[in-house]
């Protein structure tokens, strides 16, 4: 019978949940790395035993931790960021240039066919990859060398690669997203790289129609389309018919189209999820009610998912990357919460019930579906 | 010469260790020579107390011996003799949060 992980990071430690493919009994394990920040936790789809997870702290700077065996043993490996050449400079909070700093890494993206790939992005905005199992990294610098990198500014919450999308049928092709820099597309393995983010606008900008400066918080794909994109902005939500050449907002009827997280069914290609936000300064859901919204026409038609969910007095916020879908039928869907809950529904989102309730406040959900 | 050393807790388990370290230590002790004899012990320790590429201290650790705070002192300097001599361990403070 096939089996789920959960792979869940959180400001104080990485847990691991598993369950069978009824997924309605779950065990809990961890804290794995307890104490320390883990930005994100994901394996390899080509190895399922094999898993990254991002170790961070204040303290004690970045870690970078892999599994051979399914997430019960870990061994650190390479931490060694280095930007290629002169690092250059982009643009502080200030408006003045500012070196660009090594802060952490916020994403992992294993490589979809070789379980020794395995691709970070990073705070100062920048793109890594291993190719020895994350012993050594190496800097896909034709990002950070464009000539719009100058003139990206961080987001309230720094200057981060947080989101890479490595499209199933085409190997040389590689999504990214920066706040606040937008999302860009390599067409030649991450040699060079050009800004997608025409038909976005932000009124927080400038120029709200500018090619780069936009704060993207995430991108989303079906492997069976990697052409249709969608995307969870800072605000609104936006749809991509064409690798991202072109946007147009899919927003419809949400109640606010601020949000963090925005990911697609796993056999259903235009099924997708979000869960709104009220505000950029108000961090929980409008009304103190805990709701995802899914589609069912790629975007526009939104319904409100709220069985199982709290529907009164919650204020807990659902970051970029703590949502997450099993390739289970029906599709499992899952999120975490700031507040240390994590979601699970068995059922394509219809219902929902909590696998773990108080974990430290959440920051990343992954899940691997095994057999 | 054998220094001792002692880690932060997080440090220790990131290097699978118990209580105080001893490391073999060529020609006259420095913070750094300290420091590199400690990450070429357990390279998991590489950019976990200095940067990896300026080497400088990270900013919430702080660097004693002998009730005294060497953080801000030049990583080439001399450790005081009690340090070299084994005698006194040269501790690795994380910084003290709350809240």
């Amino acid at each position: 019978m096939s089996r789920v992980r959960v792979l869940v990071g959180t400001r104080k430690g990485a847990f691991v949940l598993t369950s069978d493919g009824k997924r309605e009994s779950w065990d809990v394990n961890g804290p794995h790395f307890g104490g320390w920040e883990i930005y994100h936790v994901k394996a390899s789809p080509a190895d399922p035993n094999r898993i990254f997870a991002s170790q961070s702290s204040s303290w004690f700077g970045q870690v970078i931790q892999r599994s051979n065996d399914g997430g019960q043993t870990w061994e650190p490996v390479g931490n060694k960021f280095t930007y290629d050449g002169v690092p250059g400079t982009h643009l502080w909070y200030d408006g003045t240039p500012h070196p660009w700093e090594f802060a952490r890494v916020w994403h992992l993206e294993p490589s979809l066919s070789d379980p020794d790939t395995v691709y970070a992005g990073v705070e100062d905005a920048a793109l890594f990859r291993s190719s020895d199992g994350g012993q050594t990294w190496q800097e896909l610098s034709g990002l950070r060398n464009h000539p719009s990198a100058a003139s990206w500014q961080p987001g309230a919450g720094g200057m981060c690669l947080h989101t890479i999308l490595l499209d199933p049928g085409d190997p040389e092709r590689i999504f990214v997203a920066i706040s606040a820099a937008g999302a860009f597309r390599s067409d030649d393995a991450g040699k060079t790289w050009r800004p997608i983010n025409r038909g976005l606008r932000s009124e927080q900008i400038p120029n709200p129609t500018a090619e780069v400066g936009h704060c993207v918080h995430r991108i989303a794909m079906h492997r069976s389309r990697p052409n249709v994109l969608y995307m969870q902005k800072h605000w609104d939500v936006m749809r991509s018919d064409d690798a991202g050449e072109s946007w147009r907002e899919t927003s419809g009827n949400l109640p606010t189209d601020f949000g963090f997280p925005i990911d697609v069914h796993a056999h259903e290609p235009e099924t997708i999820y979000v869960v709104p936000i009220k505000s950029d300064s108000e961090h929980y859901p409008p009304d103190g009610k805990l709701r995802v919204y899914r589609s069912r026409t790629g975007g526009n038609e939104w319904e409100a998912l709220t069985k199982g969910l709290p529907q009164r007095d919650c204020y807990v916020n659902v970051l970029r990357d703590a949502m997450a879908v099993d390739s289970l039928d029906p599709c499992g869907v899952y999120f975490g919460t700031t507040g240390g809950q994590v979601y699970g529904s068995a059922n394509a989102g219809d219902s929902w019930s909590p696998i773990v309730r108080d974990l430290p406040s959440v920051v990343a959900v992954e899940v691997q579906t095994l057999a | 010469m054998i220094i001792r050393a002692v880690l932060p807790a997080h440090l220790r388990t990131l290097a699978r260790v118990d209580g105080e370290l001893k490391v073999d230590v060529e020609g006259v002790a420095t913070q750094r020579s300290v420091l590199d004899a400690l990450e070429a012990a357990y390279p998991m320790l590489r950019g976990t107390m200095r940067d990896q590429v300026t080497q400088e201290r990270r900013a919430f650790l702080r660097f004693f011996a002998c009730e005294q705070d060497l953080s801000n002192e030049s990583p080439d300097a001399p450790l005081p003799d009690a340090v070299a001599t084994g005698a006194e361990p040269y501790l690795i403070i994380g910084a003290m949060a709350g809240g």
